[in-house]
């Protein structure tokens, strides 16, 4: 038995080392670690930071990044009422129809979409030197590094390094590797930036991590939810393990 | 040993009246309930039961994700995202259904290696075996068009991949490709296809499913010591014994398999670039599929030249090979002997065999330029192809021959006392 579960933990440290194997290919700096609250297995979202992410999100990031799969009321779930959310929707204005067809803008409401900084992708491409800000909603699922990869980005740019040549209007940023140190996007976020209500510290690393504490919620708003629900899952998993392994070691008792 | 079950005949009337029109009752009795089963099975035969109650559980997960799902390529991607956000646990349906596919996998490759050591395939388990070879591929199909459906980066650019490799076949390649795409690129047409193709095939397995079983209950379930049932005292009753057993292998199965659903659900198995919507504009930087696929794309992609054949067409010839060779596997086995327990030679092919396919999956894992101690990666997907089919063309025929096996045990029941008495 003991030769069994080495084997299988053998197989399994195989099959675990095969995805580090191909994280050495990536060129590029090691990520910045941002000792995340939902990083540890049980960890869940530090709601106040998220919401001072959301804070950074509507006052920079929005100018340029759509945030596609949200509606207003979800801000509900940073624990926002409903009237917070009703009075933050009510920022923003959003494009439709009056009685008689003709078009109108009016007050946006908790039902709406966030509002798209850009009419449409040509004229996102058109406003940004001819790269297309990425949607946020799911930016920190869709790049490899997940949260950790957007906080050290965001805190990745500087000079370019002697004798790089950089293209006309691009930014050097060390851990953007896709496209080899140049990003289209200028430093979004400098020390103070932002004001928070709550005089939490705003310099440069405080930001990125609050931001991105937002954007993890954004791409899973269920998050907090479904590591509640799992460790319910796990108690009930292993105790119904032990009493089926008793079980069967009493009903097998007399076969030998 | 526990006292058999009353017969149908003695049970209340209702029962007896519907079991003398339908024998329902009588065949649960006869086949869940006293269905003679070698008494040492070790717990590896639990992963054909696993397999089957995975099945269930993507199909159920599946239905209802269907029920909310757009198959529309301007839609299909968001409809995801509303699956997870906005329907009352659309993401516990989702994450179970995502991760369940590799899951899938996982169980039933170990049952397959299974099968393998302990020579299940031999007679009289040919169509067993062959029938199992067949679930794998509809499986395969089926978890390459479920791929596609989020419509992320890596769902189009893995069909456009995938169904590429029929361009490889001479004169008509091009034009199947077309048919398959319904269209000249991968496309809606494609999705919508892929879609209904996804919600079929998963019943056409569980048909298969049922030929498999009624195989396996024809002759039994093989065991350890790969020798037959001589009598009564070599088996026990399906109930108890392995009704509890397996449902003791399900919960400790279920898990890894929660921690993966609730804690790390696109942690383990998903692809950062699915996350980014199809764009057929923009090729991501790696093509990489599932990786319950990464040793056969090895073989696809390490295969070079072969005379007159080109690199493309040998590769796809060997990788539907490399499955088609299974269904001959009962052939190419000379040995009289199943169990490689007794068989000093075999035992040691077997190990060799599943490393070769660790190193194939390790290939497919990586981009075919890397450069692993001096040689490009690709050299060893070559030498772990050619090992491949030498196991299986060359070593299985032979080994059986010139081997000379351990001496069996005269029974299951005699083996299982000596073990007792020896501890």
């Amino acid at each position: 038995m003991i030769r069994r579960i080495a084997i299988a933990a053998l197989m399994l440290a195989a099959l675990s080392a095969a995805p580090a194997s191909r994280a050495q290919d990536e060129q590029g700096p090691p990520l910045l670690d941002g000792q995340f609250s939902f990083d540890s297995f049980f960890g869940t979202i530090d709601l106040p930071a998220a919401q001072r992410g959301l804070q950074i999100y509507t006052e920079v990031c929005s100018t340029c990044h759509a945030l596609d799969e949200l509606s207003y009321h979800d801000i509900e779930g940073l624990g926002y009422s409903e009237e917070q959310a009703k009075s933050y929707a009510a920022n923003f204005k959003v494009a439709d129809i009056k009685d008689d067809g003709s078009p109108t803008q009016r007050t946006a409401l908790p039902s709406d979409k966030f509002v798209h900084p850009f009419p449409n992708e040509a004229a996102a491409r058109s406003a940004n030197n001819g790269a297309v800000p990425p949607d946020l909603a799911l930016v920190v699922k869709a790049r490899k590094g997940g949260a950790n990869y957007v906080y050290s980005l965001l805190q990745g740019f500087s000079d370019p390094p002697a004798g790089m040549k950089m293209n006309a209007g691009m930014n050097y940023n060390k851990y953007f590797t896709a496209g080899s140190g140049q990003i289209a996007m200028p430093q979004p976020l400098q020390d103070a930036s932002v004001t928070y209500a709550d005089k939490s510290p705003n310099d440069l690393k405080s930001e990125a991590h609050d931001v991105v504490t937002f954007l993890e919620w954004a791409a899973n708003p269920e998050l907090n939810a479904r590591k509640q629900m799992g460790v319910k899952v796990l108690i009930f998993l292993v105790v119904m393990t032990g009493i089926l392994y008793f079980a069967k070691r009493g009903i097998w008792h007399d076969v030998h | 040993m526990a006292a058999p079950a009353a017969p149908v005949s003695a049970q209340h009337p209702l029962v007896r009246w519907i079991d003398h029109r339908l024998p329902v009752f009588s065949f649960m009795q006869k086949e869940l309930h006293d269905y003679p089963t070698p008494k040492n099975l070790s717990y590896w035969w639990n992963f054909g039961s696993l397999a089957g109650i995975t099945l269930v559980i993507m199909i159920a997960s599946g239905v209802m994700l269907a029920m909310n799902y757009v198959a529309n390529a301007d839609m299909a991607f968001e409809s995801v995202e509303r699956i997870t956000r906005e329907v009352d646990y659309g993401w516990l349906l989702r994450y179970v259904h995502m991760n369940g596919a590799s899951m899938f996998f996982i169980v039933v490759y170990i049952h397959m290696f299974r099968g393998l050591y302990y020579g299940s395939y031999k007679a009289p388990r040919e169509l067993l075996w062959m029938l199992g070879v067949v679930i794998l591929l509809l499986m395969m199909a089926t978890a390459f068009m479920g791929y596609v459906l989020p419509w992320g980066q890596m769902s189009y650019w893995g069909a456009t991949v995938i169904t590429n490799l029929f361009s490889a076949i001479p004169w008509i390649g091009s034009k199947i490709v077309t048919w398959l795409w319904g269209g000249f690129s991968v496309g809606n047409p494609t999705l919508n296809r892929f879609f209904s193709l996804h919600y079929l095939l998963p019943f056409v397995i569980v048909g298969v499913v049922g030929l498999h079983l009624i195989a396996l209950h024809q002759h039994g379930s093989n065991n350890p010591l790969g020798i037959d049932k001589k009598g009564p005292q070599d088996a026990i009753p399906f109930h108890p014994y392995y009704t509890i057993k397996d449902s003791f292998g399900l919960a400790v199965f279920l898990i890894p398999y929660a921690i993966i659903v609730f804690f790390y659900p696109t942690g383990v198995f998903a692809e950062a670039d699915n996350f980014i919507p199809a764009n057929p504009l923009s090729t991501p930087a790696e093509i990489v599929p599932e990786w319950y696929f990464l040793p056969f794309y090895a073989i696809l992609r390490s295969t070079p030249d072969i005379l007159f054949i080109p690199a493309k067409l040998a590769g796809v010839i060997l990788m539907f090979g490399s499955i088609a060779v299974q269904f001959v596997l009962p052939w190419l086995d000379t040995s009289p002997v199943r169990s490689a327990r007794f068989r000093p030679v075999y035992k040691w092919l077997f190990w060799i065999l599943l490393a070769d396919m660790i190193m194939l999956g390790w290939v497919g894992h990586n981009r075919p330029d890397r450069i692993v101690a001096g040689f490009q990666i690709t050299t060893f997907g070559w030498i772990g192809t050619l090992w491949y089919f030498f196991h299986f063309l060359i070593l299985m025929p032979l080994v059986g021959k010139f081997e000379r096996p351990l001496p069996l045990p005269t029974s299951i029941s005699q083996a299982v006392l000596a073990a007792k008495e020896a501890k």
